[in-house]
């Protein structure tokens, strides 16, 4: 760069506009609003073995909603609820794809930044506020929304229906839109700058699988979000000055309102246009990571680039047509119901083709066992186990069965959920050393990757035979139903497990901040990668490259290519004589 | 006090961690371990470990469908549901198939091709028949999915009916449910919020000639191999009406009516001789008797499947299937909506 500003701590930590930074306020942030959500399982988790039981901690953390430690069914609700938004958007969408698109997407296309730096900083601060206001929320008198993740209206809309609808809810709504704000400031930012930035030589088709997957989540962030975005502004309306959006014909507290014309489905088309491609906004990031891990450390090159390019956009595309299929049960018309199952069944082919083509650059590899690649490989079990459940839930006859079960509890977990937080946790161990010059210690990184696969799985897997014994979700205890006391010790283990992994991210989160401060130095290519990012100087440059950005000559994955001494070549490494690149 | 002990120890904790970590840090970079990077010890550990608890999943799988499979529902007691469950054993089938292949060959190849020193991976990107391969095979086995899943959709969702089904209203509120039964001239009256007064709980209105012969009840009895056409109200919030041995789930929307239609085809009666149904009976009353509870006998109930507020897990109705005698005996008893209100 030209001209150096003189840093001080504010706007070198604080009010940065560097995108490695910005990707580093995501991740911390997201990491603290992820303390948060696990421990509010743990808290249900409790309270789901033992039912209407009495503990201690249950009154520490929950004070009088918790009277005698025992936990109020409004509570479990509000739980369940903030939990679920936590991790959806604010560790898995923010924390994952805010974190590693900021890191990433300058320093592996070869610019010096992301297109607006203002914007950037401007999207993570958008951020902060909504996760300061989503916290603030758990604190009021009324207690924090309860309505359950999707906070389906007219639950969410009257006060009178759950205390948690009060100003919980106002300010669960105001969070979002705060959230959505900076989502797109951000996803806006990510596709000008692959659109435009890439260095000389940096076609698409020599782009890391990280990029297409950070650019194409992008893309389904700003055509999605700001739907929900309107579907927050209408309900905000409904609630705060009495219009009729989603409300009709309601008797509540002893009185009829005088809400007519409305549709409370209206909404969930509005929320699930954004909420199916949420998913894969979750994700896509997850999977390019795990891709750019699963190639570097087989030491091999992604198996099927083009096809992986292509599954991705076919994915993202049919994303967006197949949000009805959480919709089976409304009443929808019959036929639309149909379309929703054709449309989400074909989604099953692309993710079949990724899962093979994973499991095919693992084979004849030389893979290098880092605490990513396992959480890589990790990545793809998780992915194959909860994908195959989805062509259960996206028939729509067979949906009745277990529409709203602890089988779709245990599906979107274990597909979006375990998968997503691997790739996050494959980014963490892979991307640390760019991060912060150092390295995260070995041990610790496979005793974490141990305990959290072995317990996830213990937790999740089960979950399964409780939806098929008709189990519903969202129940604060399953006493009520003697059909469902030999299902109590199937809870009981889960919760063991549940306990056991949250208490094992603890190895985690001690690793991360004991590496920041004391972890070996790096040194500049640690895992002898060929992507762009390893070749700027270790310790962070405002611009990245001291001297002129790389050009680049081959796509990232030429490792293990005949005719080289080394299992790789870099991307800025011109071509040999007679050499063809290929890409 | 208590708490202020417990954050010292945790400090303290934290801290001794900090200084062995430092320690065995220190003496394995005099040992010249590199630098955290992984050994080609690591690698053989790791993917044996891969191997070992990959397995070890797999055959937990196994153990948890012979453990815990039989928790699962007992056969349909309603026409469609048969439909239903054949769709489900066939997808069920297939995905088990697909599991119990992929895993162990991603647990294998993590094991096999774990890195040793010396060796080179292939330099193999792409091969088009292979990708064409397992693009066109689960696209098969898809459509196959597909169609069969559209067709057992379509005939529940627009049933052809032989006989006239016969109707009934299931009305929600918090946090429990109200049956309507249509009476002789199977016929709903108009039913509105506005109309909610008193013992009107579901908001009938009486002038309507229709109504005069609505049977209102809090228990829900039907005629074992009639069809019957659910219409589904709500009072307040969204519910979700959710009959699991009946295979049939349907939201309750304020504001608009839903349908479903189904066909009962065992009598409560008989579902309670049923082999499944018996042991499930027996293991769970061992457990309430266990805690001192009362014994159980087998009943269908009707479930809220929709999250409605802070008593969602306790919005119940008790289902009766009975034989056509049993339960015209049963309507007969019922007063209809003109000698109520």
């Amino acid at each position: 760069m030209e001209h150096h500003h003189k840093e001080n701590f504010f706007t070198k930590y604080i009010f940065t506009m560097d995108h490695k930074m910005i990707g580093k306020q995501f991740l911390i942030t997201g990491m603290i609003m992820g303390i948060v959500g696990v421990m509010m399982s743990m808290l249900f988790r409790l309270e789901l073995a033992y039912p209407e039981q009495s503990f201690p901690i249950l009154e520490f953390f929950l004070g009088k909603w918790a009277p005698d430690g025992v936990m109020d069914p409004n509570m479990y609700l509000a739980l369940v609820t903030i939990h679920g938004t936590i991790m959806v958007f604010f560790v898995l969408t923010a924390g994952l794809s805010g974190t590693f698109s900021n890191l990433l997407i300058p320093l592996q296309i070869g610019a010096r930044d992301m297109a607006s730096g203002f914007m950037n900083a401007l999207s993570y601060w958008f951020f902060f506020l909504s996760s300061v206001v989503m916290i603030a929320s758990l604190f009021v008198e009324s207690g924090p929304a309860s309505g359950g993740w999707t906070v389906y209206p007219p639950l969410s809309a009257l006060p009178q229906a759950m205390p948690g609808s009060g100003t919980g809810m106002t300010l669960w709504l105001i969070s979002m839109t705060f959230f959505i704000v900076g989502s797109l400031l951000g996803s806006l930012n990510y596709i000008v700058t692959v659109i435009n930035m890439r260095t000389k030589g940096m076609s698409m088709t020599r782009l890391p699988l990280t990029i297409w997957a950070f650019f194409v989540t992008a893309v389904l962030g700003v055509l999605s979000f700001p739907v929900l975005l309107s579907a927050a502004l209408l309900l905000m309306m409904d609630r705060l000055i009495g219009t009729s959006f989603y409300l009709s014909d309601i008797f509540i507290g002893g009185e009829v309102l005088s809400y007519s014309g409305g549709s409370p489905v209206l909404y969930q088309h509005l929320f699930w246009f954004l909420g199916h491609p949420e998913v894969y906004i979750i994700l896509l990031p997850a999977l390019g990571i795990s891709s750019e891990v699963i190639a570097t450390n087989s030491r091999k090159p992604i198996f099927g680039y083009r096809a992986m390019v292509g599954s991705i956009l076919a994915i993202a595309f049919l994303s967006f047509i197949v949000w009805g299929h959480h919709m089976f049960v409304t009443g929808m018309n019959p036929f639309l119901g149909s379309v929703f199952t054709f449309t989400t069944l074909l989604i099953a082919i692309p993710s079949a083709v990724k899962a093979f083509n994973y499991i095919t650059t693992l084979w004849k590899g030389n893979i290098q066992y880092t605490p990513a690649m396992l959480f890589s490989i990790g990545l793809v079990s998780t992915f194959v186990t909860g994908g195959l459940t989805g062509v259960i839930l996206g028939d729509s006859a067979l949906d009745i069965n277990v529409h709203d079960t602890y089988f779709v509890v245990a599906h979107f977990h274990i597909v979006m959920g375990l998968s997503a937080i691997f790739g996050m946790f494959a980014g963490v161990y892979h991307w640390f050393p760019k991060m912060y010059g150092r390295m995260m210690n070995k041990s610790m990184g496979y005793a974490h990757f141990w305990l959290t696969f072995i317990t996830a799985y213990g937790v999740f897997f089960p979950m399964h035979f409780l939806g098929m014994a008709g189990l519903p979700r969202r129940y604060y205890s399953n006493t009520a139903f003697p059909m469902f006391d030999n299902l109590a010790d199937i809870n009981v283990l889960i919760t063991y497990f549940a306990i056991i992994g949250g208490i094992a991210q603890l190895i985690f989160i001690f690793n991360f901040f004991y590496s920041i401060w004391r972890g070996p130095k790096a040194s500049q290519n640690p895992w002898r990668a060929n992507s762009l990012e390893w070749t700027t100087p270790v310790e962070h440059l405002h611009g990245n490259w001291p001297g002129d950005v790389p050009i680049v000559y081959r796509w990232a994955y030429d490792y293990s290519k005949p005719g080289y001494d080394e299992d790789f070549v870099p991307q800025n490494v011109p071509l040999a004589e007679g050499e063809e690149s290929g890409h | 006090m208590n708490t202020v002990s417990i954050i010292v120890l945790i400090v303290l904790a934290v801290l001794t961690i900090v200084q062995v970590m430092r320690i065995s840090e220190i003496s394995s970079s005099i040992q010249g371990g590199k630098d955290n990077q992984v050994s080609e010890k690591d690698n053989d550990t790791q993917g044996k470990l891969l191997l070992l608890v990959g397995m070890g999943f797999v055959i937990s799988v196994l153990v948890m469908y012979w453990a815990w499979g039989y928790h699962s529902l007992p056969a349909p007691s309603s026409e469609h549901g048969s439909e239903i469950d054949s769709l489900w054993n066939l997808s069920m089938l297939i995905i088990n198939v697909v599991f119990f292949i992929v895993q162990p060959i991603l647990f294998y190849f993590g094991y096999k091709y774990r890195g040793k020193k010396g060796t080179k991976a292939v330099y193999y990107e792409h091969n088009n028949k292979l990708e064409l391969f397992w693009t066109v095979v689960p696209a098969l086995f898809l459509a196959v999915l597909i169609i069969w899943g559209l067709n057992v959709w379509s005939g529940l969702m627009m049933p052809e009916n032989e006989e006239e089904p016969i109707v009934i209203e299931l009305y929600a509120q918090q946090f429990n449910w109200t049956a309507r039964y249509s009476g002789g001239d199977n016929q709903l009256g108009y039913a509105t919020v506005h109309e909610i007064a008193g013992a009107n709980i579901v908001g009938v209105d009486t002038k309507d000639a229709y109504s005069s012969d609505d049977i209102i009840t809090k228990e829900l009895h039907l005629p074992v191999g009639k069809p019957i056409k659910f219409e589904f109200r709500s009072q307040d919030v969204i519910h979700s009406a959710f009959f699991p041995h009946f295979r049939a789930q349907m939201n309750c929307v304020p504001g608009s009516k839903t349908y479903f239609q189904f066909t009962p085809t065992k009598t409560t009666a008989e579902i309670r001789q049923d082999k499944d149904v018996k042991n499930h009976v027996a293991e769970v009353n061992e457990i309430r008797l266990a805690k001192g509870e009362d014994v159980w006998e087998f009943n269908y109930v009707l479930l809220c499947n929709k999250i409605c507020g802070a008593a969602h897990y306790n919005m119940q109705m008790e289902i009766i299937v009975e034989t056509e005698d049993e339960f015209n005996a049963w309507i007969k008893e019922q007063k209809t909506v003109a000698e109520t209100l």
